[in-house]
């Protein structure tokens, strides 16, 4: 296989890459046990974004097309959960229900977004996620408008603090081999190529067109699932959640982990999660230190957390 | 080392050393700790900005206690987004370990809010946030409005007056959302069963810059006045506009009484002279208590109060009131808001007392105002006419009332006929 992952050619970096990830998983799984009640439900908050982060590292790292309407398709499966339950139904089921409305979304917007790429490709799943902020925000009857939706989605034997961080830790750890296998697979492997030449992936016989189509769905099947997991986080949805903001956080998060690396959202959402909470604690002009940070980021690490890291070491040795 | 290494490592100190400051001592029997959350950044930012100086010039005043028990306020930017709200909430309750939360602005944080402390019973005090829903059909216990109000409550004595003043029929502008559709709803209700006709209802999104289809819509069709319901920038645009296209003068203009509050008109001229609202609260209300309250906010802050402002004094004033009754023993929930529901808050600027009725919601003596210039050449709210003993309820039985949906903008509550 030609297209093999430059990873498995260096021996000592997977090592290291394998202790860095047990590390990460090691303190995701102890920190709750000695960190203040509140700074768990931060932690919670980390892993659920690290999943929209990494469905948008599918598409932006491992298939060359950078999506804003992200944030869009995981409130589309918050939306679709909250409502579920203010109807009085399962939780579970409300969850598969949301899963499978972002999924769809996520299917119809891959229809229409593969034709394209590049900065058209940007601009057309902005406009499509601004779409579902449109419809969240005007059709009042169902979406409750600008005051959103109220529900008590989170099943009682998950009510407190710790026992859903660790439901979550649970979903997120399972999320996370998926994905990784996914990226990883034949199919994975086929993307990267169609990021990287896409005309010549086209001329070796792959149907370029099909697998953008399905690595967007299943990207927002994963974004969907992120989406569900914050609909029992926070018992509640409103506008902002589908809002571009929202897309642009996904985005960023991916970003400043490291696109392309998959483990990098894990660090992106808890670099953006835990600054927001840390900065807003001292200044009320939290948002414009953010913007600087990013500003720095993309001036001094354009590769991000993970991208940096890996290049310091090539450098060193 | 060389000097990015240095400079790396020297940043990732000073980040360590920036965590472990701002841990904060816990003690019982300590300081009263009240969670403050205002929207000091995004689109209502100045508004909130209000609501802290109100809110910290009671603190002030008394000198930080109650009881002999000194208050700590912790002040939390919402950032105008509930998922920030509930974020913010949560690190008050949860980390910040505060007595109760006060605040929010925009409905949909306070919405937010209030679904989160519904699970844990803190006590949450809404002196701005007006959704009809958290008072009536969907009321939570621990969410107490107090010094606030519901936004159908004060258009009904206003559709009332109207009513008094000859206006049969009437076409209404407002923003389209559900603080409008209910304010509106109000006015609409209690017009139509007054024996007026709406002839029409524009609802336009938020921050519309252009009113100008909008009011030459208005103009035609054939109306006595016009309800208007705007906020912010918006209120601004369309009194400004309004007065540019001639229709100041020829159809008058009632509305919703954030239309015409300082925050709004203090930078104002002559468009929105003679504009007529209904509230409780009027700085340019002759009463002495009023007077004296507006006197002290003027010399602090130099501005006229907003509702802003005055909201979140009342309400300070009120928990205050609330918990030197029970000697400051802000622990104990249950007594605290059983001690906030007894209270009649006697000493608000008002100049009358204010009660809570049985949801929770305060019963007010409404004004009539109409926005005139005051002696120092400045735009402000008189009192000219006055409704006493308004509920949320207008004069409806509560419990039939509350059988009929939220209003919205499919419902209004119009009679037909």
């Amino acid at each position: 296989m030609s297209l093999s992952s430059p990873a498995s050619t260096d021996g000592p970096k997977v090592t290291l890459a394998r202790v860095a990830i047990t590390i990460g998983a090691l303190a995701f799984a102890l920190l709750p046990l000695v960190v203040p009640i509140y700074q768990v439900s931060i932690l919670t908050e980390i892993l659920i974004f690290a999943v929209l982060a990494m469905a948008v590292d599918v598409l932006a790292g491992y298939t060359g097309r950078t999506p804003l309407c992200h944030g869009a398709i995981f409130g589309v499966a918050t939306y679709v959960v909250v409502y579920w339950s203010q109807m009085g139904g399962s939780p579970y089921v409300g969850v598969l229900l949301g899963v499978m409305a972002a999924t769809l979304v996520a299917a119809i917007f891959g229809l229409l977004a593969i034709r394209t790429s590049g900065v058209y490709f940007l601009l057309l799943t902005l406009a499509l996620g601004m779409i579902v902020w449109g419809v969240c925000l005007r059709w009042t009857s169902v979406t409750g408008g600008e005051n959103g939706l109220r529900g008590t989605v989170r099943p009682e034997a998950l009510a407190g603090h710790l026992p859903f961080y660790y439901a979550v830790f649970a979903v997120v750890g399972l999320i996370t081999i998926v994905m990784w296998r996914f990226v990883r697979s034949p199919f994975g492997l086929t993307l990267r190529g169609i990021r990287d030449s896409e005309s010549r992936m086209r001329a070796l016989g792959y149907d370029v067109s099909l697998h953008l189509f399905l690595a967007f769905t299943i990207s927002g099947f994963f974004a969907g699932l992120a989406g569900a997991l914050y609909a029992m986080f926070n018992d509640f949805v409103s506008p902002s959640t589908v809002a571009l903001s929202q897309s642009v956080e996904g985005l960023l998060m991916a970003i400043t982990g490291g696109v392309g690396t998959l483990f990098g959202a894990f660090i992106g959402a808890a670099a953006i999660i835990g600054l927001e909470n840390l900065v807003s604690l001292y200044t009320e002009r939290w948002q414009s230190v953010l913007g600087l940070m990013f500003i720095a980021i993309m001036i001094f690490a354009p590769e991000g957390v993970i991208g940096r890291v890996r290049d310091l070491l090539t450098r060193r040795r | 080392m060389d000097r990015r290494t240095f400079l790396k490592t020297s940043a990732a100190a000073a980040a360590v050393g920036v965590v472990a400051k701002p841990y904060i001592a816990r003690a019982q029997g300590g300081p009263i700790r009240i969670g403050l959350l205002a929207p000091l950044t995004g689109v209502v930012a100045a508004g909130g900005r209000e609501m802290v100086d109100g809110f910290n010039m009671y603190w002030e005043e008394r000198g930080n206690e109650i009881a002999g028990r000194k208050v700590e306020v912790i002040v939390e930017d919402d950032a105008a987004n509930p998922d920030t709200a509930l974020q913010k909430a949560r690190r008050l309750v949860e980390q910040s370990n505060v007595n109760m939360l006060f605040g929010n602005l925009l409905a949909n944080t306070g919405l937010a809010v209030a679904n989160y402390v519904k699970g844990n019973g803190m006590p949450y005090f809404i002196p701005i946030i007006a959704a009809d829903d958290l008072t009536q059909r969907n009321r939570i216990k621990n969410v107490v409005r107090v010094a606030g109000y519901t936004a159908s409550q004060f258009p009904r004595p206003l559709a009332d007056w109207a009513l008094k003043q000859g206006y049969k029929k009437v076409a209404t502008i407002s923003q389209d959302y559900t603080f409008g559709h209910e304010q509106c709803g109000g006015f609409c209700q209690t017009f139509t069963e007054g024996g007026g006709q709406v002839l029409g209802q524009f609802w336009h999104p938020l921050n519309t810059s252009d009113f100008s289809p909008y009011l030459g819509q208005l103009a035609n069709l054939g109306v006595d006045v016009v309800f208007a319901m705007e906020t912010g920038a918006d209120a601004t645009r369309f009194m400004q506009q309004y007065a540019a296209f001639g229709l100041k003068g020829q159809i008058p203009l009632v509305g919703a009484m954030n239309m015409t509050d300082q925050s709004v008109i203090r930078t104002m001229g002559d468009e929105v002279d003679g504009v007529v609202v209904a509230a409780h609260f009027a700085e340019g209300s002759p009463d002495p208590v009023t007077q004296a309250f507006v006197a002290a906010y003027v010399k602090k802050f130099n501005k006229l109060p907003s509702l802003y402002g005055f909201s979140m004094y009342s309400g300070a004033m009120w928990v205050d009131e609330a918990l030197k009754t029970i000697k400051g023993n802000a622990e104990d929930r249950d007594a605290f808001l059983a001690s906030v529901s007894k209270t009649d808050l006697t000493g608000s600027p008002l100049g009358q007392t204010v009660k809570l009725d049985s949801y929770g919601n305060p019963i007010y003596d409404v004004h009539i105002r109409k926005v005139v210039k005051n002696k120092d050449g400045k735009y402000w709210n008189a009192p000219i006419a006055n409704y006493p003993n308004v509920s949320q309820f207008w004069k409806y039985d509560p419990v039939t009332y509350m059988k009929q949906p939220p209003y919205s903008r499919e419902f209004q509550g119009i009679k037909k006929g």
